[in-house]
């Protein structure tokens, strides 16, 4: 006890205290948080409509209404597609929290892919839309990334940055960053638009640009991507990389050249 | 560098001092000048096994820049240009960059740093007071000059002879209105070529992305579209000049939702053309939100109500974004019904 009461005066001491207490908040969040709902069981089920219409009372309707006709508190869903069920709830965006903020952000999703495609079904139901893509429209055959990359350039960038790496947009909304997106994810959002993105429907932007524009983002913004160049710096163009040249660059040349001088060569004793 | 090695003769105190002579305020002379404070010697000029130490230091250093303009030139030799590498905490990177980059810093880093070592230890660091000249020259310097000048000017006969004169004075004013000319190449003024576009009457809206021309039931509500005038390709020469006027962002909204009379009146079925240009600085504008039908300028956060005639809601734009009135024609294609009725892009000064 006295060797921790002699420390505590100690320069770093807030900082220690600082992090456990993070530390403790943090494990306790994790401890008391409600719990994801159970899974259900992953035994094969036939997707009919009547198991999603259930899975929708339960989770949607409070929001959707009981019929997906919207209600204030959330849009209508008919004719939205099944790709646009399979983007929401796969990305965890759905069901949102009654409070969000400006834009409902991604998180984990609580439904198994059966119980999603069940969804996606029933809402299909209600009205005509998008269906979800098959592996063979968003996969990498047959992509041309500089295609991709100059449809992205026009279409895409404008919001999501360069490279995919997300912008800020009005009122606290923005452009999410796209890295780690799924291909199938990417692909359905293009083509249903979720919450303030616009859609660019396949009349607009064939299903081959899908597939471009997804193979270009493999390649700038995947797993794999390499940055020739070194540190990237966020991918977020001339202000990281001002930034960083002004304060490191500049600073550590000043630190040096302070250093340099605040020593002195003579041999004076002290 | 430690002074606990220095013989004790050799210490600043017991140095000479005279040098150093300083003259203190008394009553006569309550601002004496000090003069320089005593001249302190560093361990390399009192002791000749530091002295060498620095010179090793700066040998080393200078040696090892050497090494590190070998290394820039084997780097550049021997490492494939697509080699990539991973290092931490930089990621995977190119080995050739990496190697070229450090090598050179390393190497113009030791001869900075040599350089600095060597003038600090090694170079004479005797204070010197170099005290200024005043400026003004001795007298008979001054009179020889205008001597000199007088009697240059008696024997050109610059006063007599006015003829000369004269025409030196011609010559002399004439030469810069060369350079005046010149300027024209600053010209012609732009004339009406701001005013218009290549968008014109029965133009159809040709989608950027598949080169073709746009049908109404193309464009669902909640999409977004850029169009270019047909006829206009990228590989023309005048694209990048045509395109930056003639940009074209193409939305779709209910038109129950659109609260401009006029921009209603434009649109067709709810599809709203509207000039790509900020007209703040002319930065292309296109951050679309679908639900609120913002879009949002991302060089200065201007902000237009697509909805509303885009009319600036927020930020330093100074008019609405230009609408182009478009309509269908006979074989259903979604066609422009003139060119833009204002100049598009940021106000200038004949705008009006």
């Amino acid at each position: 006890m006295k060797k921790l009461s002699a420390r505590r005066r100690h320069p770093l001491a807030a900082l220690v205290v600082l992090l456990l207490a993070l530390a403790c908040t943090g494990g306790l969040y994790a401890v008391f948080a409600p719990a994801d709902k159970a899974q259900a069981d992953e035994t094969a089920q036939s997707l009919t409509i009547e198991e999603g219409k259930k899975l929708y009372t339960v989770g949607c309707a409070s929001c959707h209404g009981t019929g997906g006709q919207g209600t204030s508190d959330g849009p209508s869903l008919v004719g939205v597609g099944a790709a646009a069920v399979d983007f929401q709830v796969s990305t965890g965006r759905m069901p949102a929290a009654t409070s969000q903020g400006a834009q409902v952000p991604r998180k984990k999703n609580i439904y198994s892919q059966a119980e999603i495609d069940q969804l996606a079904a029933y809402i299909a139901s209600l009205g005509a839309g998008p269906a979800v893509p098959t592996e063979e429209q968003y996969g990498p055959e047959g992509a041309d990334a500089a295609k991709g990359g100059e449809l992205f350039r026009n279409n895409c960038a404008q919001c999501h940055n360069f490279t995919g790496k997300g912008g800020a947009l009005t009122h606290g909304k923005y452009a999410p960053s796209l890295e780690g997106v799924a291909p199938k994810h990417i692909y359905e959002a293009m083509l249903t638009g979720p919450q303030n993105m616009p859609s660019f429907p396949d009349t607009t932007l064939s299903e081959q640009n899908k597939k471009d524009v997804i193979a270009y983002l493999n390649a700038v913004n995947g797993d794999e991507t390499e940055s020739p160049g070194g540190l990237s710096l966020g991918g977020l163009g001339p202000v990281s990389e001002g930034l960083f040249a002004w304060v490191f660059g500049l600073g550590a040349l000043i630190a040096v050249a302070v250093w340099v001088a605040a020593r002195t060569a003579k041999a004076k004793k002290s | 560098m430690s002074s606990q090695d220095i013989p004790e003769e050799n210490l600043p105190a017991a140095q000479d001092t005279s040098q150093g002579a300083v003259k203190l305020a008394d009553e006569q002379n309550p601002f004496a000048d000090p003069g320089l404070p005593p001249h302190e010697p560093r361990v390399q000029d009192i002791d000749e096994r530091a002295a060498k130490r620095s010179e090793r230091v700066v040998a080393l250093l200078f040696t090892v820049s050497m090494l590190a303009t070998v290394g820039f030139i084997a780097s550049y030799v021997t490492i494939p240009v697509d080699k990539s590498v991973f290092i931490w905490p930089i990621g995977h990177i190119s080995a050739l960059n990496f190697a070229l980059g450090m090598t050179l810093g390393l190497a113009l880093f030791c001869i900075g740093a040599g350089a600095v070592h060597w003038a600090r230890t090694l170079m004479s660091d005797h204070e010197l007071a170099d005290e200024r000249h005043p400026i003004e020259a001795a007298p008979e310097t001054r009179a020889k000059v205008m001597d000199d000048f007088r009697q240059g000017a008696k024997e050109s006969a610059l006063g007599r002879r006015k003829l000369i004169r004269n025409t030196m004075f011609g010559a002399l004013a004439l030469f810069p209105l060369s350079g005046v000319v010149l300027l024209r190449d600053l010209g012609p003024l732009p004339g009406t070529k701001l005013r218009h576009t290549l968008w014109s009457k029965g133009k159809l809206l040709v989608n950027m992305n598949t080169n073709e021309p746009l049908r109404p039931s193309d464009l669902v509500v909640g999409s977004l579209t850029f169009a270019k005038p047909e006829g206009l390709e990228e590989h023309d020469h005048e694209f990048q000049t045509e395109i930056a006027k003639a940009a074209l962002m193409l939305v779709r909204i209910q038109p129950d939702d659109i609260k401009d009379k006029r921009s209603l009146e434009w649109s067709h079925e709810g599809i709203l053309a509207y000039s790509k240009i900020c007209t703040h600085v002319g930065c292309p504008i296109s951050l679309y939100e679908q639900q609120t039908h913002h879009a949002l300028c991302p060089c200065h956060q201007s902000t237009f109500d697509l909805s509303d005639g885009a009319k600036v809601i927020f930020g330093p734009a100074g008019h609405p974004l230009p609408q182009l009135r478009i309509g269908v024609n006979d074989e259903g294609y979604l066609e422009a019904l003139g060119d833009f009725d204002e100049p598009v892009g940021p106000a200038f000064w004949e705008r009006g």
